[in-house]
């Protein structure tokens, strides 16, 4: 590169592609930025590619969901099946269903989308949320970052909306459960919650015909859009900033040590986008999901046990069915009605503490300053126990959203488990607590690293029954003589 | 104290990786920068590509061949193509290209000079302003008259909550009928069975059509007071709102005691967060999240054909709860 560089000095033949860089330098000036761009240094550690997952799971999303929209029909007018799924045939279902059971059963290489649109929007929101837990443990949020970080939460909002809007859409038993519930918890708001309702739906549940062209919009248009603007955003603040880095020789506040994008970090960077579309079509050719033929469509008298809406909407579920029967209502009004609490109560406080973790941190830290050195989770025992605690609640709640598959599973009865779940929202958060703080403090004090190897002795009992310390070499052969 | 250590060890047990990391040493300057000249690496990484594009081929030829339900074998082509030049990838990323480790100084975010001045600058842009709290409460209305008109088309999107929900397709005389169109008779309905009823000629969809019908023996049953039996429970029937107070999902569960001395009692249960509802006692809640009783619907038997009729409306708001719903007395 620099012999390249040396040779356009000196008047000789110019490097081959020097042609097109002066062609775009002379309409945008860019190549400083071309050159930054290539020399912009990525550090490396396996949990900084967690948010590159999401976001290769999103150009998943997109490319999937544009072949999907080409044949997606969101109408609830009524038609008569007569495709090739035998057990649906003549049965009367809106377009909207109709539609996509000819995507998934006579559109070649229609399933093979759908399912993988599918599995792309669970890996999506698994990535952010990883990515999210992977940012909190190590403290990324901190100044300069506190931005970001607020784009992010709402980005996993947004993704979240999204996907329930998208399973939504078919018409088929499990969307118009989904659907139903949403409609109780915007009733469910206090005071403007059935006007609210009425607005969303064009009126009562399951609403008017305009509902589906909403919910098309919704999904396909709107919440996209923002999606995409958002995740630009927060890319750019991203690179603004730069990557953060852990401590490491020669690492400091001031510099990122890393690997620079141009040949290395572009090519393995590509390779995870390979990967992660890899992984998504494989599933999606080889693991079926949501199939709705079997569910058959919706009508509001059906209901079917054991309904499990897509995972990220567990926790909601979760809300749901552990709040205990409390409405408030007085003179002749009911102020708060109890989806309320389960179903937006619930999120607001989830979403209102991500989004005053920063600023939460600064308080109980008493620290304003610019932070690029990653803590580790031990580094701060109180956060690090905090932040444990917090997401053990919500884990809680999650876990409790599925006691109706234990029940079905299993056998343990549905109310004894929501009792247990009903205690453990107040009790388990301050044991892990507890734990995590212990643990964190002895980790600091070993200054051993869980995941890389163990600090401890192996010990042998000798033939006299005495005991002698295996040495880490002769090990194996130890082993193999017990 | 030895409890946390044992907790401690556990999981650290665990998390082992089973190695041993050396201390790393501490040079000061990281920077490295190295040139792998690894034929192999390069011929592996040609293989692969080679052979992803061969999959990928694969793929249109499966789609071309066998157009129809191939969808394990168009997902097994286009994945093992997109894995391997994802392995393409990642073996040139590591093996192939030079290997550098570099380091950038990060930007200075504070720009003491520029904070002052931008102020100043903005401040410069009034200059000469006289009446300036008279422009900015004219700006304000505005803002506020601009924007409470852009808002106001959204009231378009639905009508006003007002009596609709209430008014329901149900009235005294009313025949019941199932999905289909038939009518229900009071013997259609046995014990330990769980009838949908729907009123006669309306629309399936509405939320407030559906009811479940359930017998019950006539001593079992205590309903509110002002529910007398002849007209709310004749011969042990009991019609309800099959949609849940709750959130709206359909009552689709019925548990009846087979063994009626240790089983608990009926109870009709929406799937969705298992609300339970007693039927035998005005569908009061016994359990779950639902903050009031399911409304219930007054039957008639017709004593010529037996058929099931509606005795009047329901007794209270139908679905979730809203600010007005109609607690039905409860």
């Amino acid at each position: 590169m620099s012999a390249a560089g040396q040779a356009s000095r000196d008047g000789a033949t110019p490097p081959p592609g020097r042609d097109t860089v002066r062609w775009i330098d002379e309409r945008a000036g860019a190549s400083p930025a071309l050159k930054a761009a290539l020399r912009y240094v990525f550090p490396e550690h396996w949990s900084f590619m967690l948010g590159e997952i999401a976001l290769y799971a999103f150009l998943v999303l997109v490319g999937t969901g544009t072949f999907l929209a080409l044949f997606f029909q969101s109408s609830t007018a009524e038609t008569t099946y007569h495709g090739s799924y035998a057990p649906l045939f003549g049965e009367r279902m809106s377009l909207a269903y109709w539609s996509t059971l000819r995507l998934s059963q006579d559109v070649p290489a229609g399933l093979l989308m759908r399912q993988t649109h599918h599995w792309a929007a669970l890996i999506f929101i698994a990535a952010i949320v990883a990515h999210l837990l992977r940012v909190f443990f190590t403290a990324a949020f901190r100044k300069p970052r506190d931005i970001t970080w607020a784009i992010g939460v709402t980005l996993l909002m947004l993704a979240v909306l999204e996907g329930f809007a998208g399973y939504s859409m078919p018409d088929d038993l499990l969307s118009g459960m989904g659907l139903a519930i949403a409609y109780g918890v915007a009733m469910s708001i206090p005071v403007i919650g059935g006007n609210l309702a009425f607005l969303v739906w064009g009126g009562e549940y399951p609403g008017t015909h305009e509902f589906t062209t909403r919910l098309l919009t919704l999904h396909i248009f709107l919440l996209p859009a923002l999606i995409g603007l958002l995740i630009a955003l927060h890319l750019a603040f991203v690179i603004r900033n730069h990557h953060t880095q852990f401590r490491g020789p020669g690492r400091t506040e001031r510099n990122v040590v890393g690997t620079p994008t141009w040949p290395a970090y572009a090519l393995r960077s590509l390779g995870l986008l390979f990967a992660t579309a890899a992984v998504l079509f494989l599933l999606g050719g080889l693991v079926q999901i949501n199939p709705i033929w079997q569910w058959g469509p919706y009508e509001t008298y059906l209901a079917t046990n054991g309904a499990q809406p897509d995972w990220y909407l567990g926790w909601l579920i979760g809300g749901l069915r552990i709040m205990p029967p409390l409405e408030i209502h007085f003179w002749g009004l009911t102020w708060i009605p109890n989806p309320f609490w389960g179903g937006a109560a619930f999120p607001l406080v989830v979403f209102g503490v991500l989004y005053a973790i920063p600023w939460l941190d600064r308080r109980l830290t008493r620290d304003f300053s610019r932070h690029e050195l990653l803590d580790r989770p031990r580094d701060n025992p109180q956060r690090t126990a905090l932040g444990m605690a917090f997401f053990s609640w919500v884990a809680l709640v999650f876990f409790a959203g599925s006691a109706d598959r234990i029940l079905i599973r299993f056998g343990i009865p549905y109310e004894a488990q929501i009792w247990f779940a009903r205690a453990a929202v107040f009790v388990v958060p301050v044991l892990v607590y507890l734990v995590t703080r212990r643990i964190c403090r002895e980790l600091q004090r070993s200054d051993a690293h869980p995941l890389r190897g163990w600090s401890g002795r192996r010990v042998r009992r000798t033939p006299a029954g005495g005991f002698a310390v295996v040495e880490p070499g002769a090990a194996t052969q130890a082993g193999d003589d017990g | 104290m030895s409890v946390w250590r044992v907790i401690v060890a556990a999981v650290l047990l665990v998390l082992r990786g089973g190695r041993r990391g050396p201390k790393p040493e501490e040079p000061v300057d990281p920077r490295e920068r190295r040139v792998p000249i690894n034929s192999r690496a390069q011929l592996l990484v040609a293989a692969l590509l080679a052979l992803g594009g061969l999959a990928g081929l694969g793929f249109s030829v499966l789609y071309l061949l066998e157009p129809g339900n191939e969808t394990q074998w168009l997902g097994l082509a286009l994945g093992v193509a997109l894995a391997l030049i994802a392995a393409a990838l990642i073996v040139a990323g590591k093996a192939v290209v030079p290997q550098e480790i570099a380091v950038e100084e990060r930007s200075q975010l504070v720009h003491e000079h520029d904070e002052a001045i931008v102020p100043q600058m903005v401040a410069a842009g009034g200059e000469g302003v006289t009446r300036r709290r008279l422009i900015a409460g004219a700006a304000g209305v505005a803002g506020i008259g601009v924007g409470a008109a852009l808002v106001t088309p959204a009231a378009s999107l639905g009508p006003n909550v007002s009596q609709r929900i209430d008014d329901t397709p149900w009235r005294r005389g009313v025949r019941v009928v199932d999905e289909r169109g038939r009518a229900i008779l009071a013997d259609d309905v046995a014990f330990g069975t769980f009838v949908t009823g729907f009123p006669e000629g309306a629309s399936l969809r509405d939320l407030a059509a559906p009811i479940v019908i359930v017998r019950l023996l006539p001593s079992t049953i205590h309903l509110p007071a002002g529910r007398p039996l002849a007209q709310w429970a004749p011969e042990g029937l009991l019609a309800y709102s099959k949609i849940c107070t709750h959130a709206g999902c359909a009552i689709a569960l019925y548990r009846y005691p087979s063994f009626r001395a240790t089983q608990p009692r009926p109870a009709l249960v929406c799937p969705c967060h298992y609300s339970t509802f007693d039927p035998a006692r005005g569908a009061d809640v016994i359990f779950g999240p639902a903050g009031r009783p399911l409304p219930q619907l007054p039957l008639a038997i017709d004593p010529a054909t037996r058929e099931l009729r509606a005795n009047g409306g329901y007794s209270g708001s139908i679905g979730p709860a809203w600010l007005n719903v109609d607690r039905g007395g409860a």
